[in-house]
């Protein structure tokens, strides 16, 4: 636990499994929650070199303000996908792939 | 003990995603969401960053989760408890995954971080960082606030039924 690396070790199978979430996923919210995933992976990078190398509070600065970024860009896209399921009855994001039907 | 917890926690992460990534149920997958967000917020407790662990579970488990349920009932047929979702091109993902992954791990872990040999004792984050936000920080923070009033009336405007 005072490793830096057990953090980034974490930190990148996070991301993986994110990436790999939102790369094979075909329902919008699931990769909504892949993207999540990423986030959550780049904001314990921040805080652990926060702890580890730089030992200032920017890191964690900069991870409130990816928080809000996460809640923000959640918000829009549920709404999104919202009227996307008004529209075709169904979220899959590999078939919705003309502007309008 | 604590490095026991710790691993336990590093463990959970690592589970719960996975079924988030490769689980069957949509439900089931965001409760495994709910238990990667505890444990990040358990790290960010071992990091000594105790505010954001509480700014963790009140905006990911109180806030983003929340939304994403209501996404998954507003957008299914919950007649039926079993919310199944699909996956396309799994083989080639896991691939490119799996290679991403071995570049990042070759990349970071062998290089020799300065200063990690003593990590910085605890203190209490909140008074530092509610400083560094109302100055050095203080244009970012007002960006942000802009940014919050856009997307809260941007998500309502796009929610509305008649568009």
């Amino acid at each position: 636990m005072d490793q830096l690396n057990s953090y980034l070790i974490l930190s990148a199978i996070l991301f993986s499994l994110g990436l790999y979430t939102v790369v094979t996923r075909r329902n919008a919210v699931a990769i909504l929650m892949g993207v999540e995933l990423i986030l959550n992976a780049a904001n314990i990078n921040f805080v652990a070199f926060s702890k580890f190398v730089t030992h200032s509070l920017d890191g964690h600065l900069i991870s409130v303000f990816i928080i809000m970024l996460a809640a923000a860009e959640a918000a829009v896209a549920l709404a999104i996908v919202l009227n996307l399921y008004n529209d075709r009855r169904h979220i899959n994001v590999d078939e919705a792939n003309a502007l309008k039907q | 003990m604590a490095d026991f917890i710790f691993w336990i926690i590093w463990a959970l992460i690592v589970a719960s995603a996975a079924l988030v990534a490769f689980g069957n149920n949509l439900i089931h997958s965001v409760f495994a969401l709910m238990g990667t967000f505890l444990g990040v917020a358990g790290i960010y407790i071992f990091l000594n960053a105790d505010f954001l662990a509480v700014t963790q579970i009140v905006v990911y488990v109180g806030g983003i989760l929340v939304l994403l349920v209501f996404g998954i009932m507003l957008t299914n047929k919950i007649s039926s408890a079993q919310i199944s979702q699909s996956s396309v091109q799994k083989w080639l993902g896991l691939i490119v995954v799996l290679g991403v992954l071995t570049i990042i791990l070759t990349a970071v872990l062998p290089h020799d971080w300065v200063g990690s040999i003593t990590p910085m004792a605890f203190n209490e984050t909140v008074a530092g960082i509610g400083k560094l936000l109302f100055t050095e920080y203080l244009i970012l923070f007002e960006i942000a606030s802009v940014l919050l009033l856009g997307a809260l009336i941007g998500a309502a405007t796009l929610a509305r039924k008649e568009l």
